[in-house]
């Protein structure tokens, strides 16, 4: 027993135990292979980065400027489009995550049909999925003014969803468009996580004297937070960068940051590409600082969920 | 705990309508072309038009173009990682991270200035590649890179990688034997359920295809929208069958293994 935990713990990382000692080769051999693909990202990702940060300190006559860096903070456009993408983003994040978490723990812990959990999952990776113009579709067929809840709401009820002004292709549209694969994504993700609470762990609080309530508050809770933070992290950026649904659904008429930057892109509408490159930098910026987020959350969520 | 299991089932009936209730609309609504009738009418409408099938056609081919390269990219560094180099994993990983950091929209942004003029030396332009569809399907690989990426580096956890080298190494193979005969095969459930994926995302794309001015079935689909009523959501219903189709097939060969998987281009 000692003799192979020795020997396990002795051992190199590695795919397979080591019966040999492994051969040294010259670093040239060992990246070598790796080079297609550090070329293609090097290509197709990083230098289109670094021309967007570049561009973003370049004036309409090539100098250099600050200008459309400070213009993210003063033209009210501007401000307003980064506004309306964090809201939206945020909302949805966070409504998102509280629903699919309860969808997970229903599914999961709930006590229901073991088949029921099968289809669920199935479904939420084709939801989280099935965005874009379709999505966008669907959900003019649903809530648009000829859609079926409209039309029911009116037939049934006599509630007419304009009355006051409503429209669904405001904030609040979007936000119950963008739902359709945020919640999906959390149930994905939190659907293993929720496995991996052990049960002696209730158990061992039930023996301790514990209540539900307990184990939940100090036990189960402490243990998911990560992931349950770190998700919500990855549901906003989701949101964030979303550029097709939003087009799809309300054209123009929402003004989100992704949307500026398609309108840049097709017709330089801002008539200086410097802005773009500002606002797309914005965007990376925002997007990193949620990663990073993201990044050490989930390390620290791995710790108990082996 | 019969409490608890009520609140579960209220849960689960009210994700099932937010999942169910847009589909239902949206087939009830492409059914309803003629006033007063169910009819197929919208579908027969959506399969006659030529434009329907030309696009379809390049999405397919995009498609195609995608997981071909992605494949010819992502399986060997995925291999040499596992078997010489876990030096390079956590470059490789941060790589197949960051089209979670760069969103589609700026990715494209960035690369059709880069691309279209913007890389040169002195006024000289380097290299354009704009009139080509270099820069689409690179985006497309680099938008799957996280699930392609995933899904392989799964697989070769469970396969014996060392062992399988060195046993053909030592029966005298090369590379390419070892990769198409070896890895490959041995792969095969991991590579095709990241094949599907990559098929669902490339098939309903929007925002490269439409920003870099390709004909392609998202760009199409939108088109369609602005024009007509009622065959817009026939097509959002073949589109939804069609990724049905993909993440069904990709979740039942998966079955078993750890997948996690997460979402496509929005």
């Amino acid at each position: 027993m000692s003799i192979t935990n020795e020997k396990l713990t002795a051992q190199p990382k590695g795919d397979v135990p080591m019966a040999r000692p492994p051969t040294k080769r010259s670093p040239v051999i060992n990246w070598l292979p790796l080079a297609p693909f550090f070329l293609f990202a090097a290509m197709f990702l990083f230098l289109p980065s670094i021309s967007i940060f570049i561009g973003s300190f370049k004036s309409v006559d090539g100098g250099f400027t600050f200008d459309n860096i400070i213009a993210l903070f003063t033209v009210k456009d501007f401000i307003n489009a980064y506004r309306t993408s964090l809201m939206i983003s945020a909302i949805t994040a966070l409504g998102g995550a509280v629903f699919g978490f309860l969808l997970a723990y229903a599914v999961v812990l709930g006590g229901l049909p073991k088949g029921l959990r099968t289809f669920m999952t199935t479904f939420s990776g084709v939801a989280s999925n099935f965005a874009g113009v379709p999505l966008a579709f669907a959900f003019i067929a649903t809530m648009g003014n000829n859609g079926l809840v409209t039309r029911w709401l009116e037939s049934a009820f006599g509630f007419d969803i304009h009355a006051g002004g409503f429209t669904i292709y405001s904030v609040t549209g979007l936000s119950i468009v963008y739902m359709y694969f945020q919640f999906p994504l959390m149930v994905l993700i939190m659907a293993p996580a929720l496995d991996g609470l052990r049960r002696e762990w209730s158990e061992a609080c039930a023996n301790l004297g514990g209540t539900s309530w307990h184990y939940w508050r100090y036990i189960a809770f402490p243990i998911l937070i990560p992931s349950l933070l770190g998700t919500t992290i990855l549901l906003f950026g989701n949101a964030f960068g979303a550029y097709a649904t939003a087009y799809a659904f309300s054209g123009s008429f929402i003004n989100l940051v992704p949307i500026l930057i398609g309108a840049q892109m097709q017709g330089d509408v801002l008539f200086n590409p410097g802005l773009g490159n500002a606002l797309a930098l914005g965007m990376v910026f925002i997007m990193s600082i949620s990663m990073i987020g993201y990044v050490s959350l989930q390390r620290r969520a791995a710790r108990w969920l082996q | 705990m019969k409490n608890k299991n009520i609140w579960a089932w209220i849960i689960l009936i009210i994700g099932l309508v937010y999942f169910f209730l847009p589909l239902l609309a949206t087939f009830n609504f492409s059914l309803k072309m003629i006033k007063d009738h169910y009819t197929f009418e919208a579908y027969r409408v959506a399969f006659t038009d030529a434009q329907f099938y030309r696009s379809f056609g390049f999405s397919f081919l995009w498609a195609l173009l995608t997981i071909l390269f992605s494949l010819l990219l992502v399986v060997p560094t995925a291999y040499w990682v596992h078997w010489r180099t876990h030096k390079a994993r956590p470059w490789v990983e941060f790589i197949t991270l960051m089209p979670f950091v760069v969103p589609a929209v700026v990715l494209v942004f960035g690369m059709s200035s880069l691309y279209g003029g913007g890389l040169n030396l002195f006024g000289i332009p380097i290299l354009v590649l704009t009139g080509t569809p270099i820069p689409l399907v690179a985006g497309y690989v680099i938008l799957s890179l996280p699930y392609m990426y995933r899904a392989v580096d799964t697989g070769l956890r469970a396969i014996d990688v060392r062992t399988l080298t060195e046993a053909a190494l030592s029966l005298g193979a090369g590379w390419r034997v070892i990769l198409l005969k070896i890895i490959f095969p041995n792969l095969r459930t991991a590579i095709l359920s990241g094949m599907f994926l990559t098929f669902a995302i490339v098939m309903g794309e929007f925002t490269f295809a439409s920003l870099l001015y390709w004909p392609a079935f998202g760009p199409y689909m939108e088109e369609i929208g602005a024009m007509r009523a009622y065959t817009p959501q026939a097509l959002a219903v073949v589109s939804f069958l069609l990724t049905w189709a993909s993440i069904g097939l990709m979740q039942w060969l998966g079955q078993g293994a750890e997948q996690e998987q997460l979402a496509g281009a929005h």
